[in-house]
């Protein structure tokens, strides 16, 4: 196993880096790594190894994985599902170099990572890919530091295991102190074939529910509400396309049943390093007892915040400090749609069983969340708008309009006020679902678009579906501050909106109406560092993880220049969210949804910003 | 206004070629010292300098306040960056790969959404009604199958449809084909229908049908799976034929030829997989109805049924 602690200690006089990867007993008893052998093994180990920059070889093959009773295909990298952590070092030179074992074209995106675009990693787009036998390079400075994350953009792959942790560690003093690190990397398994679950989704909507709601179920919901959703043709319950038991959740590789163990020593600061590598999962993530002060998200540092449970979509990072006494602690990542749990012992007392809370009982969607913001459910922290601070450091007075509180405007695309439709009106007769007058022109209304949010909120300050009323401290993105507020503060050069539209009964998925497939001669094309607002309105009732390759953009959350830098971005159901991006990383970049099966059913975009060069001509 | 100085100031600052020649793949913007700024004017005149703004045709234009302004600049053309690194030939397969891969995917299904022995007075009988398709998001190939008869007797009908499918909306496809029986007087019939989800989830399947002997008629069915569990459905379903015209030979009379009503419980052992139980009633109407009797049948009939649903 290949420690780095020289290599990534800033300031080892203070610092005792205790990192468990594999966690379990299984750190003692790994085998000598079956790539490093010269042949491939056929079972893929649980948990990770680590290792260290600047030279990095990963080995992508397949073979079989178990966790619990449950035993499938899987793809690893270098024996393991996850892959090894990589360590790099803020101001080196990386080599990563990929060697494809599989039978079939592989790649590796490293998330979250600034790099010149040929080595991003999507085939296709900034490169062929890497053929059966073949290997790649990436090559570049690393010139940030943080938590992330790396993982196959080749078809379905991902869902397979081919996903891994990066830790960059600081070039100076890192900010943030501890005396231990984990990674908790959460991701899911199901032995029925990614191939085989798309298909499913396809042509069964609803195949992966168990929660679906029925004549005979706990929901607290009227026969008129029933009859309500009925009538819209949607399912209240959409809120995880695939769940338990078709995917057992796991941490590090590991699921519930493999008891996996985080050791500390009483008193000590831990670094909890939370990645979401998982295919198509949310987690909300709490350990009982033990309150969390986020630091980090998505490799960026924030100003701390202590909270109680937080929110993970997937592809987002948050690194927390917990300074745990002497015990054991249970770390609880149940699924938003509550049909399962990752889960792992935070313990110093090592064979000391924690005790999970049980799963809660699964939330439905609301009015909300079908893009009616504002006329029911009281609850939405989002809606009743406290005003946002930082108008007062908006000098540009052109600037003012975007900044003010989305929470109180109507930001509908129309931008009709709707008075009438405030509170009063709870029959859906006097809604319209799909009133196609909203859209701009942008939009292409065709069969893959079955909703349009009416009066879309900005929901930054909504912390996820079931997490508004629990009577706990909850993270929102509205409480997420950049650590060191010197951000870029040029007034953006114009603004876009951009549409996610799907259709659940045919599991279609897409921007503005348009597949990736119908697209792609027409990217979107942005200017060399131009600075662009960019507006998510969200047209259907599934929050989406928006990802953007190669560049961070801003979370407009009403924190002024402390606007948090992210990678990806929750786009509530019926909503709409809005970033700031300046885009000064030149070349083809992927930006799409971060749920594996809408990518794949086509919610995906080329981000093209010119390079400089261009100015010569 | 005083955004358009700030922009020709940036202007004036592209002439230097030492900033043209800044290798921006190397740059870290993340880090350049925008902390030092405090965001006055002139501080953002320097920041557009640093970062050397590329784009002349972006420049004076007042920051657009519709969000409607989707285009950026240079709009045209597929996304290219890769091919001056890697060679455009080395990109063409694994470019068309992407494309297809996110969102043009074509499946096959295929269902047998009645499968069933059917206890009733007299002989007892059989049903099949199966249907499938193979194709994409929005078009695909469609086939339908329906037969019905008694035990010992003659096929009492049987028809294949081969039918196009394009999606018209979220919920609902137009279908366009021919439809072949194979019971009685041999008919060939072109078809036009739609099928779809209509609000409650009600699944409808639409269609009229004109023979090569003239002979206009349309059939309306729906079904509706009401989970009464994550398991047990109750299947409610309907079905109306129609006639333009008497058919003596098909003994159908013109009007309202029959209607059925059926009620099945079924239980999901996969969802792929579900026996059921049930009862249907069958009423020939009007002319049909007479055909009926004149014929010693009873217009009237009602089938136990027990089968199977499944799809793959």
């Amino acid at each position: 196993m290949t420690k780095a602690f020289n290599n990534s200690l800033a300031d080892p006089s203070r610092r005792t880096f205790v990192r468990s990867l594999a966690g379990v007993a299984a750190l003692a008893s790994l085998p000598m790594p079956a790539w490093a052998m010269g042949k491939m093994s056929k079972t893929l180990t649980n948990g990770m190894d680590e290792v260290s920059g600047p030279n990095v070889h990963l080995h992508i093959a397949d073979g079989m994985f178990s966790t619990g009773n449950r035993t499938g295909h899987g793809i690893g990298l270098n024996g393991t599902i996850p892959g090894p952590l990589i360590r790099l070092r803020e101001g080196t030179r990386a080599n990563l170099m990929v060697h494809n074992m599989l039978g079939e074209d592989s790649s590796v995106h490293w998330h979250g990572l600034l790099l010149p675009f040929q080595f991003d990693g999507v085939p296709g787009l900034s490169f062929p890919g890497i053929k059966p036998g073949g290997n790649f390079t990436a090559k570049f400075d690393v010139r940030q530091s943080g938590t992330y994350w790396y993982h196959s953009h080749s078809g379905l792959q991902e869902q397979m295991g081919h996903y891994g942790p990066i830790i960059i560690d600081p070039e100076g003093k890192d900010p943030v102190e501890y005396y231990r690190e984990h990674v908790i990397l959460l991701s899911e398994f199901a032995d029925m074939h990614p191939h085989q679950i798309m298909k499913k989704l396809k042509v069964a909507e609803g195949y992966f529910s168990q929660q679906k709601t029925a004549t005979f179920d706990d929901y607290d919901m009227s026969a008129e509400e029933r009859l309500m959703w009925g009538r819209m043709r949607m399912m209240p319950t959409d809120i995880a396309d695939v769940s338990a038991p078709t995917y057992t959740y796991m941490i590090n590789g590991h699921g519930p049943a493999d008891g996996l163990e985080l050791p500390f020593e009483p008193g000590e600061r831990v670094r909890l390093r939370f990645i979401n590598g998982s295919a198509m999962t949310f987690f909300n993530i709490r350990i009982p007892g033990l309150p969390m002060t986020v630091v980090q998200a998505d490799g960026q540092n924030v100003q701390p915040t202590e909270v109680d449970e937080f929110q993970i979509g997937i592809a987002e990072t948050y690194d927390v400090i917990v300074t745990p006494k002497a015990g054991t602690f249970a770390l609880a990542a149940e699924s938003m749609d509550r049909s399962g749990m990752a889960q792992a012992a935070l313990t110093s007392e090592s064979g000391r069983r924690a005790s999970f809370p049980e799963l809660r009982d699964p939330r439905l969607l609301s009015m909300v969340d079908m893009g009616h913001g504002g006329m029911t459910e009281g609850g939405h922290d989002g809606h009743g708008g406290g005003g946002h601070s930082g108008h007062g450091s908006m000098a540009n007075g052109k600037m003012d309009h975007s900044q003010m509180d989305h929470s109180k405007m109507n930001h509908g695309a129309a931008d009709k006020p709707k008075p009438a439709m405030d509170h009063s009106d709870h029959d859906m007769g006097g809604m319209r679902m799909r009133d196609t007058s909203l859209l701009p022109a942008s939009v292409d209304v065709n069969a893959g678009v079955d909703m349009i949010a009416m009066n879309p909120q900005d929901r930054m300050g909504y912390p996820g579906l079931g997490l508004d009323n629990v009577p706990h401290r909850v993270l929102n993105y509205k409480m997420l501050r950049a650590l060191k507020p010197d951000h870029n503060t040029r007034e953006p050069d114009r603004e876009m909106e951009l549409h996610l539209t799907g259709n659940m009964e045919r599991y279609m998925w897409s921007f503005d109406g348009k597949k990736f497939s119908a697209v792609s001669d027409s990217p979107l094309r942005f200017a060399y560092d131009e600075k662009v607002r960019v507006k998510l309105v969200n047209d259907t009732m599934m929050a989406h993880p928006i990802h953007l390759h190669g560049i961070f953009f801003e979370l407009v959350n009403g924190a002024g220049h402390a606007q948090p830098k992210k990678h990806t971005v929750i786009v509530q159901p019926g909503s709409s969210a809005t970033f700031d991006a300046t885009f000064n990383e030149p070349g083809d970049w992927a930006f799409h949804c971060h749920l594996l099966y809408h990518m794949h059913a086509g919610m995906m975009q080329t981000v093209s910003v010119a390079f400089p060069e261009k100015a010569d001509r | 206004m005083k955004k358009r100085l700030l922009i020709i100031a940036a202007f004036a600052m592209l002439s230097s070629p030492a900033l043209a020649q800044m290798d921006h793949s190397q740059m870290d913007h993340s880090k350049m010292d925008h902390g030092k700024m405090d965001h006055g004017k002139k501080e953002q005149a320097d920041d557009t300098d640093h970062s050397d703004h590329a784009d002349h045709d972006m420049g004076p234009k007042p920051m657009p306040q519709s969000p409607q302004n989707q285009s950026g600049p240079q709009a045209s053309g597929p996304p290219n960056a890769a091919d001056a690194i890697w060679g455009a030939e080395a990109m063409r397969a694994s470019r068309k790969a992407l494309y297809n891969e996110h969102g043009k995917m074509s499946l096959f299904w295929f269902q047998g959404d009645r499968l069933e022995y059917r206890a009733r007075e007299g002989e007892d009988g059989y049903l099949w009604d199966v249907q499938g398709y193979y194709g994409n998001d929005t078009d695909k190939f469609w086939f339908k199958s329906e037969g019905e008869g008694s035990f010992g007797e003659e096929i009492e009908q049987a028809e294949v449809q081969a039918l196009w499918s394009r999606a018209i909306g979220p919920f609902f496809d137009l279908q366009a084909g021919v439809r072949q029986d194979f019971h009685g007087a041999e008919r060939t019939h072109l078809v036009l229908g739609a099928q779809g989800v209509a609000p409650y989830h009600l699944e409808i399947d639409v269609a009229g049908f004109v023979s090569n002997k003239g002979d206009v008629t349309a059939r309306i069915e729906g079904e509706y799976d009401h989970r009464l569990t994550q398991k047990i459905i109750l299947q409610p379903r309907a079905e109306i034929n129609l006639s333009a015209q008497d058919i003596p030979e098909l003994e159908i009379g013109s009007g309202i030829d029959s209607i059925e009503a059926g009620l099945r419980l079924r239980y999901d052992i996969t969802p792929e997989f579900g026996p059921y139980i049930g009862i249907e009633q069958e009423w020939k109407l009007a002319g049909s109805r007479d055909f009926a009797i004149a014929d010693g049948e009873d217009p009237s009939v009602t089938n136990y049924v027990i089968g199977v649903r499944f799809w793959f």
